[in-house]
């Protein structure tokens, strides 16, 4: 699938130069006022019927993770299980959105989830570095698409993004957006290593005039991972993109989500910044592997009405 | 305390404090701490080594960029508490600076009664300092220009070595309220005020590192702050000896440390702590920075 | 129905208790009024009547400044500046004990939201007695020469929109340089002046050092008016404020004002522009617009004024209007049935005007008095809406095309307490500072309040400073 930039800002991609025009064109982001914005929807109530809705949406959303050099088809099989089924004594739990493995694990997912709608989302493109030739990193993603996964997950060069080749950056993008033909590419900016919101603001621009279905903030690897006032940028990028490209884009916020609690907050910055047609695990996921517990025990606890204990949540 | 009842009492360990803990001296060594008048024991506590003093900069150091970069409100409401923490153990403290200073039950009560005081007077700096000795500059040109204070670092406090909490909370909150962290090194005759004062900001919120506090004799310990490459002042008020201060003060002079000279006429008096302090102490640990910044469409 | 409905998440009112009935705080007691009368107080929210106070007549009032008179000169003014500090220090540690409980009380007697009363309201009044406490033995060093002493006994008289607040505003500097005080909170809200006074009590202040005495514009104008008082502190609109300037011509009482303002927000094409958004949202929506320094008139750089406006309007349909208790709401009551009569008038009138009217779409509950988030658009200097303050979340927008137009258009008016500019560029920021004619000036922020920071106006909005160590000379006699 390629993709067509409305006409009038082709010029745009022409040269780094043009590029980096446009994107330092673009308004600029207030720190103190983009994190005084997350504090103040971080303190919505959400209770009862509404945290009862946010609680399952969130699981729906869940990418269940495991990204370990550790990592085997036994592990993997137990998270797909997991995935699957995330609580064992409640069937009306939903699945999680996908399982994200790296991409040589891929044909056990394929196997462990045979039979069911979760996605296979496998990361590529050098993984989490993005250090290497660009035919290494093209490769690995081909690999983990002909294994089955059916979404690919890549790093962004943030070498080539700081020294200001935002060309190479976008070149790069186009080039994993084909080779991942059908599968639905998420493009990791890594926010903690991009240090300012300008920079997260240019960078979601990038991957979105680049063809990326989803922007996601991070690779888990290096910290700060995901927050709140990132993600909001991240999200604000999207509305703004869509509103003047007409192309929806999803976002994935990922890496230090451990509490449900602060996944209902990002729930309503969704709601609140880039609004409902966001509000589904086709538009917004999570990347993470404590959470899902969690959440878990915070759905236990509005249903039974008492506080919920680690015991009775199987570990994978 | 007292066994006066009959009860035997548990008696108090005296530790060091750094980092926001109670270590014992990593040298293992102790002396005997005993009453003004040298008639009675009360402690054994811990002497201070070389590498004590070093792990307490080290401590220091690492507490300086949170404590600095927290608010001045921050500052000021941890440094109430801490008041409100000394006030709670009043009587535990007219004891031990009555015992280790001579002092009847009067003239203790007087002196932690002025500590406590001067401690919230402190307290109430922490956001008033800037306005005082901040500034907007009128420079002859299209330029904004502002000038405002900033804690110097990480600071070693010798404590007067006579007044045992009303000298040492008059040379340790005016260092810290303004956001530098501090190394003290106690009276070495009346050294367990200071331990007790420990116990108090290790209760009130205070982060631990802050302030350490190293007990032991000033004369062993303070070459080694003296020399040390990461402090940046040192506060030589309770260096009795004319000698030992200049040669302390020489060895500052390698990295250049903001240095507070003991009170002239001190020898063996010291300066009357009763006095209204002014400002001064605040001052002596504090930069300023100047900011211009060109006004224009 | 939005995909993601937020539940109702009520704060509990339980932690109040509001007594059927109050009467006056004078000389350290509840006290019964000699010649006052009684009037009801009522939740704008619902109209639900909520107790019955006291409207202070004459010898309430001469009863009241006596009682500040003797504890000025029996108590207060011999005790140390520690002292009066310590008694500040307790004021301020039991507001923050008691936080709770007054920022309930605030909401359910105001009408603003809780996440309000909770968050900033009562966390700042604990904050400026913080402040103020530091000061009262720090005098000599607070830049008025030595020694400075205090005037006497302080009349101060102060608005509804942010009751506890301007009470603290108030009550800590006067205190802190050793004045005593009779405080008449507004008609509407009284209570939580009333909780201060019990609070008072449980400082053990000493009796007659802060008296409260509650009424409305009549009562307010025999305390000003008072021959026994030497000091007249008020915050409220700008004709009361010339009333009371007038009435204290040719005689030796000192006076600060902080009276209305008509604030620009500028934002230029190179702003921030969803941080923008949000600071013009939080310029004249918070608190419902009852704010003096609101951002009322929005002045846009006409090259990004369309982009604005349309990310405006989005941002304005997650407003959350409703139950000042529920913990999501964003817009409460209006004060009062006359402050709502008042902002319909004005907002028709801005019709009539020829200015574009807007709101998003929003649900009004049936009892209590509401007012919908208001934009006009295509608005002129010489609109009544741009040059009147309306005191409610009522924006009128204006272009301009350079800087020099901006700072024209924000100056051009007789008002002068704030204004708030949106550029990423600092030289821009430092040049309009400068030219704008405002007490306070926020870059890349607005409404944004601090104990030590100075706040008051310029022209008709008053004059005389709040907080930081400017505060202190309102209180003074320098």
């Amino acid at each position: 699938m390629t993709v067509t930039i409305p006409a009038g800002f082709a010029d745009v991609t022409a040269s780094d130069d043009t590029l980096r025009r446009f994107l330092h064109g673009l308004p600029g982001v207030d720190q103190v006022g983009v994190e005084a914005r997350a504090a103040t929807l971080a303190t919505r109530s959400i209770k009862t019927t509404a945290k009862a809705f946010a609680l399952d949406l969130a699981i729906r959303m869940v990418d269940l993770t495991t990204l370990e050099g550790q990592d085997t088809p036994g592990k993997v099989r137990a998270l797909c299980a997991k995935g699957r089924r995330p609580d064992a004594t409640d069937p009306s739990c939903p699945s999680v959105a996908a399982i994200c493995v790296y991409g040589d694990l891929v044909p056990a997912a394929v196997e462990a989830l045979a039979g069911s709608n979760i996605h296979i989302a496998a990361v590529a493109t050098a993984f989490p570095s993005g250090r290497a030739p660009l035919d290494v990193k093209l490769a690995d993603t081909k690999a983990a698409v002909a294994a089955g996964a059916d979404e690919i997950d890549m790093v962004i060069d943030r070498g080539a993004f700081l020294a200001g080749r935002y060309l190479d950056v976008y070149e790069e993008i186009v080039a994993t957006k084909q080779a991942t033909g059908d599968a639905h590419l998420k493009v990791i900016l890594e926010t903690g290593e991009l240090a300012t919101y300008d920079n997260v603001r240019r960078a979601s621009w990038l991957a979105m005039l680049a063809g990326g279905d989803f922007i996601k903030t991070s690779t888990g690897k290096v910290s700060p991972a995901a927050t709140l006032p990132v993600t909001l940028v991240m999200l604000e990028a999207a509305r703004d993109f869509r509103s003047q490209m007409g192309r929806q884009v999803g976002v994935k916020a990922a890496g230090g989500i451990r509490v449900a609690k602060d996944a209902v907050r990002y729930l309503v910055v969704v709601n609140e910044v880039a609004g409902d047609d966001w509000l589904s695990p086709d538009w917004f996921r999570f990347g993470a592997s404590s959470l899902l517990n969690d959440l878990l025990m915070q759905r236990r606890k509005l249903a039974t009405g008492n506080y919920a204990g680690p015991d009775y949540f199987t570990l994978d | 305390m007292s066994d006066g009842n009959g009860r035997l009492a548990v008696r108090k360990t005296y530790k060091l404090y750094i980092g926001g803990a109670f270590p014992r001296s990593e040298s293992g060594r102790s002396y005997e701490v005993r009453s003004a008048d040298g008639e009675r024991f009360l402690a054994n506590a811990a002497l201070a080594s070389r590498k004590d003093a070093r792990d307490a900069v080290v401590a220091a150091r690492k507490a300086f960029p949170g404590w600095s970069s927290a608010t001045a409100y921050n500052r000021g409401q941890v440094l109430y508490r801490v008041a409100e923490m000394l006030e709670g153990r009043r009587s535990q403290f007219v004891h031990e600076v009555g015992a280790g200073e001579g002092l009847k039950r009067r003239e203790a009560e007087a002196a932690v009664d002025a500590a406590v005081d001067r401690w919230v007077w402190y307290a109430g700096w922490s956001d008033k300092v800037h306005q005082v000795q901040g500034s907007s500059n009128p420079v002859a040109g299209p330029y904004f220009d502002f000038s405002v204070p900033e804690p110097t670092g990480v600071v070693a406090l010798i404590a007067p070595h006579a007044s045992s909490l009303l000298g040492l909370v008059s040379v340790v909150a005016p260092a810290i309220v303004t956001g530098n962290t501090a190394v003290v090194v106690a009276s070495e005759a009346a050294p367990l005020p200071a331990i007790t004062l420990a116990e108090v900001l290790a209760t009130s919120d205070l982060p631990g590192g802050v302030v350490n506090l190293l007990t032991g004799r000033p004369a062993e310990i303070a070459p080694w702050l003296a020399s040390h490459m990461d402090v940046n002042a040192i506060d030589l008020t309770g260096i009795g000896d004319a000698g030992l201060a200049t040669e302390l003060e020489t060895a500052a002079a390698e990295n250049l440390k903001r240095v507070v000279r003991p009170p002239t006429d001190a020898g063996d008096r010291e300066p009357d702590w009763s006095t209204d302090p002014g400002v001064d102490r605040l001052r002596a640990f504090l930069e300023t920075k100047t900011v211009w910044h060109p006004v224009g469409i | 129905m939005p995909t993601f409905d937020y539940a109702p998440a009520p704060e509990s009112r339980s932690i109040v208790d509001i007594q059927p009935s109050y009467g006056l705080y004078v000389g350290g007691e509840m006290v019964d009024p000699i010649d006052g009368t009684r009037f009801k107080t009522v939740n704008p929210a619902t109209e639900e009547v909520l107790s019955e106070v006291v409207a202070a007549g004459p010898q309430d009032v001469d009863r009241a400044i006596a009682a500040a008179r003797a504890a000025y000169d029996r108590a207060w003014s011999r005790l140390s500046g520690r002292d009066r500090g310590k008694y500040l220090y307790r004021l301020a540690r039991l507001v923050q004990e008691r936080s709770r409980e007054l920022a309930v009380l605030e909401s359910i007697d105001n009408g603003k939201p809780i996440r309000e009363s909770r968050d900033v309201d009562v966390p700042l009044v604990a904050a400026h007695f913080f402040y103020y406490a530091g000061w009262a033995d720090k005098l000599d060093y607070a830049g008025f020469g030595p020694d400075p002493r205090p005037l006497g006994v302080a009349a101060q008289v102060i608005p509804w929109n942010f009751p506890l607040l301007m009470l603290a505003w108030k009550i800590a500097p006067a205190l802190a340089c050793g004045n005593t005080v009779v405080l008449k909170p507004a008609e509407t809200t009284p209570l939580t002046a009333l909780a201060f006074a019990d609070i008072c009590q449980q400082a053990d202040l000493p009796p007659g050092v802060v008296n409260v005495i509650t009424g409305a514009g009549v009562t307010g104008r025999t305390l000003v008016e008072h021959p026994g008082i030497d000091k007249v502190a008020f915050t409220g609109s700008t004709e009361v404020g010339r009333q009371i300037a007038r009435s204290v011509a040719g005689t030796r009482k000192k006076v600060t004002l902080e009276l209305g303002g008509k604030a620009a927000n500028v934002v230029f094409d190179d702003a921030p522009l969803d941080q923008a958004v949000e600071g013009i949202v939080n310029g004249i929506f918070f608190n419902q617009g009852h704010v003096c320094c609101a951002g009322s008139r929005l002045l846009v750089q006409e090259s990004v004024a369309d982009e604005l406006l349309a990310g405006l309007k989005r941002r304005l349909t997650t407003l959350r209007l409703g139950d000042p208790l529920d913990k999501n709401t964003d817009i409460g009551a209006i004060n009062s049935a006359e402050q709502l009569d008042k902002i319909r008038m004005l907002s028709e009138v801005g019709e009539t005007e020829g200015a574009e009217r807007w709101s998003p779409p929003c649900e009004l509950p049936e009892r209590g008095f509401w007012f919908p988030p208001t934009v006009f658009t295509g608005v002129s200097q010489s609109h009544r809406i741009a040059r009147e303050e309306i005191f409610g979340p009522v924006l009128s927008v204006l272009t301009f095309r350079t800087p020099g137009e901006a700072v024209d258009k924000a100056n051009n008016t007789p008002y002068g307490l704030s204004a708030g500019v949106w550029t990423e560029k600092g030289s821009r920021i430092l040049w309009m500072a400068q030219k704008l004619r405002a007490g306070v000036v926020w870059a890349n922020t607005f409404n944004r309040f601090d104990p030590t920071s100075p706040f008051g106006g310029y022209k008709e909005s008053g004059y005389g400073r709040e907080g930081g160590r400017h505060g202190l000379g309102a209180y003074l006699d320098v």
